[in-house]
């Protein structure tokens, strides 16, 4: 088995199966004539699946074996928590502390890396992002959101 | 002809200072980031176009255009200086320019790329300008159906030219128009794929679906390896090339020009093709071929004419159809978008000053390029000794801020998070994105088309058929996508893109 395109195939199968589901159930098919709102997108589900399904069968008889090369777990947390923490917090926050957040996760997605140089990094960007972002271009946010008492 | 009439009413909008400004502050930024090894150009302008939002619809286009060009050559200058190529279409200037780097001739190639390239963005420039104005009075009569055909052929296109399997390819496409369709259907009203979320109603964020699939997945895939980047950048001495480089120069720089002027156009990967196809033509024409490949100016000159040539002319398809050949080009159509321009032909008549704007101002980023970077040479090899640990923190944060103020939208931000791990998990998977970023963008006016098309027809699919000019793109479409299913094309695709890696 090609493991790594059953993988490919699986993926292919969920997202197509998927939006199938959703445009026949959740939508309007209509008529060729009369399309509906699901009409356009359960033609992409069905060409989605059929080569989820094509990829699939000649995978099952391939060999090959699959070893990704895949960013430590670390890194990977580090980057996607980075923007999620800054939606989460830019707001309540404010700027300054949602890019600083962001930034010290993302450069925490370096192993390795002394803790005071992190923290340098973090002022650094945050300074220059507030310099740029704020005095530059004029972004309209608040530095320091309600939660701080501000 | 009013050739001279229109670039000159482009050249007084592009040159008004502010607008020289965020020219200059484009291409600089853009050669900054692009100058970082393995970030290319759609990486980057996905990466600064938030910032370029809060700007007036032609200065944020003028500005971008400049990203485009800066990152196409900040990728020159590491595959020449540290052998590296930022992007594929300066793989090829690799081969060469890295060999003379070695040879202690770093400043002749850097001259030779930046000289040859703005050689062939004058060019360029204009063939835009004359290319155009008829293209688009083509344009303006085309109906629905001919539309349809046009996009279907451009997608057919951009498979085939996509690096990997075909069938993935169109996987991707689909999954893109499909993404494309999330939020409010326009004819009926009714809300597709939204989960119920209300941030959901206009779609998927553009800028959060292409910020996350390039460039977070590109960090992803960057903190792969320890990042200790020991760049052993070659000293830089004496930028002038002689009388005889010069000479040796001129053939393969024009002749550069001409063939990614044409190949730019085709839509997928125009640039690429063009770099490849006039480093094998100066090889077959030159007097000694073995100097290839061993620091041969020659090789560096032509292909760093025919890609910026080419990247030049994968404007026109943009400017004067609505339709992207590349992500590049659809990333310029999603600002375009959400600065309020329908993208098409009309936009020549009703915005002659933003169409007319951005042409003039490709010449003037090119001019910029040559300013900013043989002088300021020195300051880029510095930069390619920055530490990675302190570059992708900050671009990270800048995503975050420029994806949240296109809105003032949080969701936005997991979307883009969520992106990313896509992205990063379909490129394990041997997918592309940049097929499926050109599908998000097509997805609601093919739809559009095709719906329109079929009420006006009462639902006679011969429609596409009979009327001949879509009849046409749409045979084209299906030769296209013929060829590329063809084993034998099939193990050509893979050689010229093993090469490329």
């Amino acid at each position: 088995m090609d493991i790594k395109n059953i993988a490919a195939s699986g993926t292919l199968l969920a997202v197509g199966i998927g939006f199938g589901i959703s445009s026949i159930f959740a939508m309007d098919v209509g008529s060729a004539l009369r399309m509906g709102p699901g009409y356009f997108p359960l033609i992409l589900s069905i060409v989605i699946t059929v080569i989820g399904v094509a990829i699939g069968i000649k995978a099952l008889t391939e060999t090959e074996t699959f070893r990704p090369q895949i960013a430590p777990l670390r890194a990977l947390a580090a980057i996607i928590v980075a923007p999620i923490l800054f939606g989460l917090t830019v707001r309540g926050l404010g700027f300054v502390p949602a890019v600083a957040l962001t930034t010290l996760s993302a450069a925490s997605a370096a192993g390795g890396q002394r803790p005071l140089v992190v923290l340098a990094i973090t002022l650094g960007i945050t300074v220059f992002c507030l310099g740029v972002f704020y005095y530059g271009l004029g972004l309209p946010v608040r530095l320091i959101g309600p939660w701080l008492g501000v | 002809m009013d050739l001279i009439g229109n670039l000159a009413l482009g050249l007084s909008a592009a040159m008004t200072p502010y607008n020289i400004l965020f020219c200059f502050v484009g291409t600089l930024l853009g050669t900054l980031v692009g100058v970082l090894p393995g970030i290319g150009p759609t990486a980057t302008i996905a990466m600064l176009l938030p910032i370029t939002l809060s700007l007036s619809p032609e200065t944020s286009l003028i500005m971008l255009a400049g990203i485009y060009y800066g990152a196409q050559y900040g990728g020159s200058t590491t595959a020449i200086l540290i052998n590296l190529p930022g992007e594929s279409s300066s793989a090829v200037t690799a081969l060469d320019g890295y060999q003379m780097a070695r040879q202690g001739r770093a400043g002749p190639a850097l001259a030779a790329a930046a000289l040859s390239s703005f050689f062939a963005g004058t060019i360029a420039t204009v063939v835009v300008a004359a290319l155009a104005p008829p293209l688009t009075s083509i344009a303006l009569k085309f109906g629905s159906s001919e539309y349809f055909g046009l996009m279907v052929l451009g997608l057919a296109a951009s498979i085939v030219l996509a690096r990997g399997s075909v069938l993935k390819t169109i996987a991707m496409v689909s999954m893109g128009l499909v993404c494309g369709l999330v939020g409010t259907d326009i004819n009926t009203g009714a809300m597709r794929f939204t989960l119920g979320r209300p941030e959901l109603a206009d779609g998927l964020n553009f800028v959060a679906v292409a910020v996350g699939l390039f460039g977070i997945a590109e960090i992803l895939r960057n903190l792969e390896t320890t990042i200790e980047r020991t760049a052993v950048v070659s000293r830089v001495a004496g930028l002038w090339p002689s009388r005889a480089d010069l000479k040796a120069m001129i053939g393969p720089a024009f002749r550069g020009t001409l063939l990614g002027s044409a190949l730019g156009v085709l839509p997928g990967g125009g640039a690429i093709l063009a770099s490849f196809a006039s480093y094998a033509l100066e090889k077959k024409i030159s007097k000694t071929p073995e100097r290839f490949g061993n620091g041969a100016i020659e090789g560096v000159a032509g292909p760093e004419a025919a890609n910026n040539a080419g990247a030049q002319t994968s404007f026109i398809p943009m400017l004067t159809l609505g339709v992207p050949a590349n992500p590049v080009m659809a990333l310029m159509i999603g600002a375009m978008i959400i600065q309020g321009i329908v993208p098409g032909p009309q936009v020549a008549t009703t915005q002659p000053v933003l169409f007319w704007g951005l042409i003039a101002s490709m010449w003037i980023g090119n001019l910029l390029l040559v300013i900013l970077n043989l002088p300021l040479i020195g300051l880029w090899v510095k930069l390619l000794t920055v530490p990675y640990t302190v570059l992708f923190p900050a671009i990270l944060a800048f995503a975050s801020i420029g994806v949240y103020s296109v809105n003032s939208n949080t969701f936005d931000l997991y979307v883009m998070a969520g992106f990313g791990v896509f992205g990063y998990a379909l490129s394990k998977l041997d997918f592309e994105p940049a097929p499926m970023l050109l599908g998000f963008v097509l997805g609601p006016l093919l739809e559009e088309h095709l719906r329109r098309a079929m009420t006006i027809s009462h639902g006679d699919i011969s429609v596409f058929v009979t009327r001949p000019i879509s009849a046409g793109l749409l045979a084209v479409a299906l030769i296209v996508l013929t060829i590329g299913f063809l084993p034998n094309i099939a193990r050509r695709r893979k050689e010229v893109f093993v090469e490329e890696d």
